[in-house]
């Protein structure tokens, strides 16, 4: 217990293709956030910022610059860059630094403003660069990526397009509530096979498009939270963002070729087994606790691949697990009842705070028209590619 | 006319002496071979090598493997990538090279209709790009005939 950290407050700006500054995302969701902990922005004493690498310099220093949109107020700060997520390693700076005792009051912020299209590497002539060598010498674009997984799955576990398909008819239907959601709107399976293929065997349907959004919560020690008359808050446990283990010997973004397994043999737990065991070891508790969770759906094939990655399944029962429609809202474990990816698009460093945003208002019984009964425990993973990923588990 | 054919880039392939091959480095403390070129430190975390540079030798992959996945391309792709116009599409294929348990990606020279998970490939080198001063190669997959 003296682990644990509450997250008093939740906030979001809408997902959307809006077209401003992702600095007023980023406000607009620290103002939510702090409204729903009843506290007021000088009574933050540290800030961790999410970075955006899109969006200029201010987006490389997020933190500060959030910090300077709500008013300089003397805050200690830091910013995280973690690919995809890098929002989860702003709350585990924010967390280190309440569970060290050196703040009570933190506020995490994290937000983006998303180009048109295929993300492509940052600017210039790079050769250097792994990220824009894999454009240069292969066309290899992030939807190549996840059609290599899907097709892999499809070979080895028997998925097919009509799985893929029932994962977006599902999250489209859970979304279809949440205010914070892009896309609200039925899907229908037919809808996701006529979708133009990008790069088979993904379709259109299949492939999250990149949004801009904004994500806050705020979170304190336990003691700050009894002070402050919240008696049960949603806390957090635990937040895993371990690394890879020699040899990595599943291909990522922007590999060229993964580890060679010639020398030594591949690790028991493959990354992204291995993100949310750690946090599991770290709360004490296991896949059969959870009441909800929030995966990272790139693409509708990977939500079949962290079934079994966070343990709701043996490796090969993902497609069994999702026809039984014990992933879908009334089932046994409901799997992005916020609508997922599939219904917001990736906000890169807004996507992993606003996974715990929406297992903070699940616990907290507040997640009106895709309420899961009676959560009590929930998982938000991450796969933040570049080595990167992200386990956070909340109970109340 | 045709214009000298250019490898698309430096050290990462070869043609000479006996057809394609992938050219990486390799450990000679632990045998843990590496693609891209890896010139400064073994990775290995167990190796008890140097780990200065001076385990790392040049090393040719074998050419063969097996496909682990594929995909492929059907909308052209942001540069850097230079395409040509109209655009052609293009698989992906992901090789686990069967020597040394490594899953290389690579372009293939066939469509995914033509390709399957395990199916044997071996390496070639083909045209990547071309423009008024040369024809650029890269490596890539082909079924074995």
């Amino acid at each position: 217990m003296t682990d644990d950290i509450a997250v008093l407050g939740a906030g979001m700006h809408p997902w959307g293709k809006w077209g401003r500054n992702f600095v007023e995302y980023g406000l607009a969701a620290a103002r939510a956030a702090l409204a729903d902990a009843g506290l007021a922005w000088p009574d933050v004493q540290y800030v961790a910022g999410a970075d955006t690498i899109r969006n200029g310099y201010p987006g490389f220093i997020a933190g500060a610059t959030f910090a300077q949109a709500l008013g300089w107020s003397g805050a200690r700060v830091s910013s995280a860059y973690a690919a995809c997520a890098s929002g989860a390693q702003a709350i585990g700076n924010a967390r280190a630094q309440i569970l060290a005792g050196l703040c009570d009051v933190a506020l995490v912020v994290g937000a983006d403003a998303a180009p048109k299209g295929f993300f492509k590497p940052v600017g210039g002539d790079r050769p250097d660069d792994p990220d824009w060598l894999r454009f240069r010498l292969l066309g290899a674009t992030n939807p190549i990526y996840f059609a290599l997984a899907a097709r892999r799955r499809m070979a080895l576990h028997g998925a097919t397009l009509d799985d893929f398909a029932a994962v977006k008819v599902k999250n489209a239907r859970h979304g279809l509530a949440n205010p914070n959601a892009r896309y609200r709107k039925e899907v229908t399976a037919e809808d996701v096979r006529e979708s133009a293929v990008v790069a088979d065997p993904l379709r259109l349907l299949d492939i999250c498009a990149t949004s801009d959004g904004g994500a806050a919560i705020v979170l304190s020690s336990m003691d700050f939270a009894r002070r402050h008359g919240v008696a049960d808050p949603v806390r957090i446990p635990a937040l895993s963002t371990v690394t890879p283990t020699f040899p990595k010997t599943v291909i990522d973004l922007p590999d060229f070729a993964t580890d060679s397994a010639m020398t030594v043999p591949e690790p028991a737990l493959p990354f992204r087994s291995a993100l949310p065991q750690a946090a599991y070891e770290e709360a004490g508790l296991g896949p059969e606790d959870l009441s909800v969770a929030e995966v990272y759906d790139l693409s509708t094939a990977l939500e079949l691949d962290w079934y079994e990655d966070i343990g709701l399944c043996e490796v090969g029962g993902a497609e069994e697990l999702l026809r039984s429609g014990a992933t879908a809202i009334g089932g046994r474990i409901p799997v992005n009842p916020s609508g997922g990816l599939a219904c917001f698009g990736e906000a890169i460093p807004a996507q992993a705070i606003a996974q715990v945003c929406e297992l903070t208002w699940q616990l907290r019984g507040q997640a009106e028209g895709r309420q899961v009964e009676k959560a009590r425990a929930g998982i938000a993973v991450n796969q933040g590619l570049f080595g990167h990923g992200s386990a956070i588990i909340t109970v109340r | 006319m045709s214009t000298p054919r250019r490898p698309a880039i430096e050290g990462w392939f070869r043609t000479d002496d006996g057809g394609p091959r992938l050219r990486g480095t390799r450990c000679s403390s632990c045998g843990t071979p590496y693609f891209p070129r890896n010139e400064l430190a073994c990775r290995n975390p167990g190796c008890t090598g140097p780990k200065d540079g001076s385990e790392l030798q040049e090393y040719a992959f074998s050419n063969r493997g097996t496909v682990w996945s594929y995909a492929d391309a059907r909308y052209q792709p942001p540069p850097p990538y230079v395409s040509p116009e109209p655009f052609v599409p293009y698989a992906i294929a992901a090789v686990e090279l069967t020597e040394e348990r490594i899953v290389v990606l690579g372009q293939a020279t066939v469509g995914v209709e033509d390709l399957e998970v395990g199916m044997p490939v071996e390496l070639t080198e083909d045209t990547l790009y071309e423009d008024d001063e040369a024809t650029y190669t890269v490596w890539k997959w082909r079924p074995v005939q």
